[in-house]
């Protein structure tokens, strides 16, 4: 019992990310009818904003250690310490989460440019072309990627007070389970980026048009609402969505170049499975895809089943396809062809 | 400006309502320009036939006059041809093609460590795994079609990826990848007393390594070029390609379509495999890295940057990217420095720093820049290009052939 909770808990926060991917991924496909495989590179790109902020940050000045006193040692203090003490120290190591600060204009402005440099020429045409021109955009961004940051991954670290691990058990009232603290930070963070888009998509007269553009997108322009430039946004937004989630991946899996890749064919998987241009459905299938993934590495199911774990989410989406084509909560309409 | 790609020719729509039988009759007005006439259809393959033969002599001048890479430039040409039967043809985009070329790789390994160093036997057998592998993905994944059939292929080549990585590493060996070793068991040829325990793949007692090798994949090479010939001209080829103008009014028609797409993907499954098989046959040596998806990603930008739908388009794509792969990753900045060394000192380094992150391990960038640049600029790829200029030249005399490129 305690393994299943574990691994529920596991699943939660990979499928954050997936859904957090797979919730770009379909705004931008509901509302532009842009197919983007670069989705994954946005993420990849929002990790590195985390590293490059805290490189940022731990900019330092060598001094002599006066700790070693056999030979000359020297270390590395950043100079936020050197200049206000324990706030500059404090500052460093929650550079993962200030690094949201930045990433947040940074991936905006690379969703604008993104979209108003090269996705709006793809509108008219075949999804085909929008799949190979945004796939070859994704392999340019990763290798502008690699050329700065080198090709190994790159440890981050959380926030001191958040890398112990907390007492779920407790909570539960089970028995004692601890875990890692940052992946549930994790979790609570996707969970409240997807509200803060759906109470935006909802709640605000943008997200109203966003939404009428979804379903109608001729109607809403006949209406005289300047579609092109509200979905411009949408991107951007997405965009944002996407590296944030990068931005906060960061302490739980080292990023390197082909992060992007990896995430990105699992997010198409989840958009599909949860209904192409279906937002509910690709936040419920991001989560449920990233549960079943940790539930089938048990070892009791691998005993079962050998390899299941490497497999599983490619096997249900083909199941998904195959009895329920649209996806879990796809619309009718959307994608038929 | 899609237009030549996703419709191949406005003649087709002409002939769609016909019924099979009257499609049959080959010179029917409505399919002029799309179906040639044999003649020329052989004259073609006869150069075809020629320049790849010759390819040691002509392409030595760039520097590609060696096996190893005539080699690759022939078997990724079949790879392509035969991606261009389901893509080119019909329309459907698989984003999993690699999955077969590795298959087909597999196969071809096992064949020659338990039955024999032939080459015939292992692509043979090559052929048929992939086959039946693409029998087994295309049968569940041709339920789907657009961006979903890509998908679904996608998720099969990574599922066999992921799996020769690890539950089927007994069969594929895992990360250190399938070799022939001189303990394997060999059935046949120690039957016949033919091993000599070297482990070189033969043709028949002749040793395909070096211009041997390159020979024999030349001639399937055009092999497969002249079969996929032979298809595009026949009904069923026809019916690949009325499929990707309108699928929907095959359906109301009363034809089923997916026969014809399942028979097409399996075809270009074979394809896959053989070309999978020969890579085998050049360097005895299988390892899951040739399913990864970027490896699928390769051979679609192969047959868009030669010219999809098109019948010489995929092989001169294959080429073109196989060479600049091989001198674009083997540039370093010495040889940069000596490439700009007749500019002035200033200018040479500035020159270095501006290409060194394309060449070398930066090879991908220029990959990416060029899938962008060509489905941007050129949807028609090599060929639509060499179509637009040849047009120029043909406009006054009103041919029909540039007709396709005039949507422009």
């Amino acid at each position: 019992m305690d393994a299943i909770i574990l691994q529920i808990l596991n699943g939660l926060d990979k499928g954050g990310a997936y859904a957090l991917i797979a919730l770009g991924l379909t705004l931008i496909f509901g509302t532009l009818g842009v197919v983007n495989f670069a989705h994954g590179a946005l993420f990849m790109l929002g990790a590195f904003c985390a590293v490059a902020f805290s490189r940022l940050l731990t900019i330092s000045e060598r001094v002599r250690d006066e700790s070693v006193t056999f030979f000359e040692a020297y270390k590395e203090i950043p100079y936020l310490t050197l200049w206000y003490g324990d706030t500059g120290q404090t500052i460093v190591d929650w550079a993962v989460p200030l690094s949201i600060v930045l990433a947040i204009p940074v991936m905006v402005l690379i969703g604008f440019a993104m979209e108003r440099g090269l996705i709006r020429f793809f509108y008219k045409r075949s999804h085909a072309e929008q799949i190979l021109v945004t796939f070859g955009l994704a392999i340019v961004l990763q290798e502008i990627v690699k050329y700065f940051f080198g090709a190994n991954p790159i440890p981050m670290t959380a926030p001191p007070a958040l890398a112990g691990s907390a007492d779920i058990g407790a909570l539960l009232g089970a028995s004692n389970i601890s875990y890692p603290m940052w992946r549930i930070v994790y979790f609570l963070f996707s969970l409240s980026i997807i509200g803060l888009v759906f109470a935006f998509l909802q709640m605000t007269t943008f997200g109203m048009v966003v939404r009428a553009g979804m379903a109608d997108r001729e109607t809403v322009g006949l209406l005289g609402i300047n579609i092109g430039r509200k979905f411009t946004i949408v991107f951007g937004i997405a965009s944002a969505v996407a590296g944030l989630a990068g931005v906060m991946y960061t302490p739980i899996l080292a990023p390197n170049y082909h992060l992007g890749m990896d995430f990105l064919v699992l997010s198409f998987v989840v958009v599909v499975v949860g209904g192409m241009g279906s937002l509910p459905g690709a936040v419920l299938a991001g989560f449920l895809l990233g549960i079943l993934q940790s539930l089938a590495s048990m070892t009791e199911i691998k005993a079962i089943v050998p390899g299941i774990d490497q497999i599983i989410i490619y096997l249900v989406a083909v199941v998904v396809l195959l009895v329920r084509p649209r996806g879990l909560m796809g619309r009718r309409g959307v994608m038929e062809a | 400006m899609s237009q030549s790609v996703m419709t191949p020719d406005k003649n087709m729509s002409k002939g769609m309502g016909r019924s099979p039988a009257e499609s049959q009759a080959p010179k029917g007005e409505g399919l002029r320009g799309f179906m040639s006439s044999s003649r020329s259809d052989y004259l073609m393959l006869a150069i075809f036939a020629l320049a790849v033969l010759t390819m040691p002599i002509w392409l030595a001048p760039i520097g590609a006059g060696y096996p190893d890479i005539l080699q690759k430039f022939a078997i990724f040409g079949i790879f392509a041809l035969g991606f261009n039967i389901l893509f080119g043809f019909s329309g459907y985009l698989s984003f999993g093609h690699a999955a077969f070329l590795g298959t087909g790789s597999y196969a071809a390994v096992w064949m020659f460590k338990l039955l024999s160093m032939n080459a015939v036997i292992a692509l043979v057998f090559a052929i048929v795994v992939a086959g039946v592998f693409a029998l087994f993905i295309g049968y569940v994944s041709l339920r789907r079609s657009g961006i979903y059939f890509s998908i679904l292929t996608l998720a099969f080549a990574q599922m066999s990826y992921n799996l020769a990585y690890s539950v089927l590493t007994p069969i594929t060996n895992g990360e250190t990848g399938l070799q022939v070793a001189g303990s394997d068991p060999r059935v046949l040829d120690r039957m016949f007393g033919g091993t000599d325990g070297r482990g070189v793949p033969d043709f028949f007692g002749m040793e395909l390594q070096g211009w041997p090798g390159f020979y024999f994949c030349a001639i399937l090479l055009i092999l497969a070029f002249f079969v996929t010939m032979r298809i595009r001209n026949s009904t069923f080829g026809l019916m690949l390609f009325a499929i990707k103008s309108n699928q929907n009014r095959m359906n109301y028609t009363g034809f089923a379509t997916r026969p014809y797409l399942l028979a097409a993907f399996v075809i270009s499954g074979m394809y896959a495999g053989l070309a999978g098989g020969l890579l085998a046959v050049t360097d005895p040596l299988a390892g899951a890295d040739r399913m990864q998806w970027t490896a699928s990603g390769e051979v679609v930008l192969m047959t868009i940057l030669g010219g999809v739908g098109t019948l010489l388009g995929p092989v001169i794509g294959a080429a073109v990217m196989k060479y600049l792969e091989q001198i674009f990753s083997s540039f370093n900045e010495g040889v940069l420095n000596r490439a700009f060394d007749f500019m002035p000192a200033g200018l040479q380094d500035f020159m270095v720093t501006i290409i060194s992150p394309f060449v070398g391990d930066g090879w991908h960038l220029t990959l990416g820049l060029m899938f962008m640049l060509v489905v941007i600029f050129l949807p028609g790829g090599i060929m639509e290009g060499v179509r637009r200029v040849s047009g120029r030249f043909r406009r006054d005399r009103g041919d029909s052939s540039t007709r396709s490129s005039a949507g422009h």
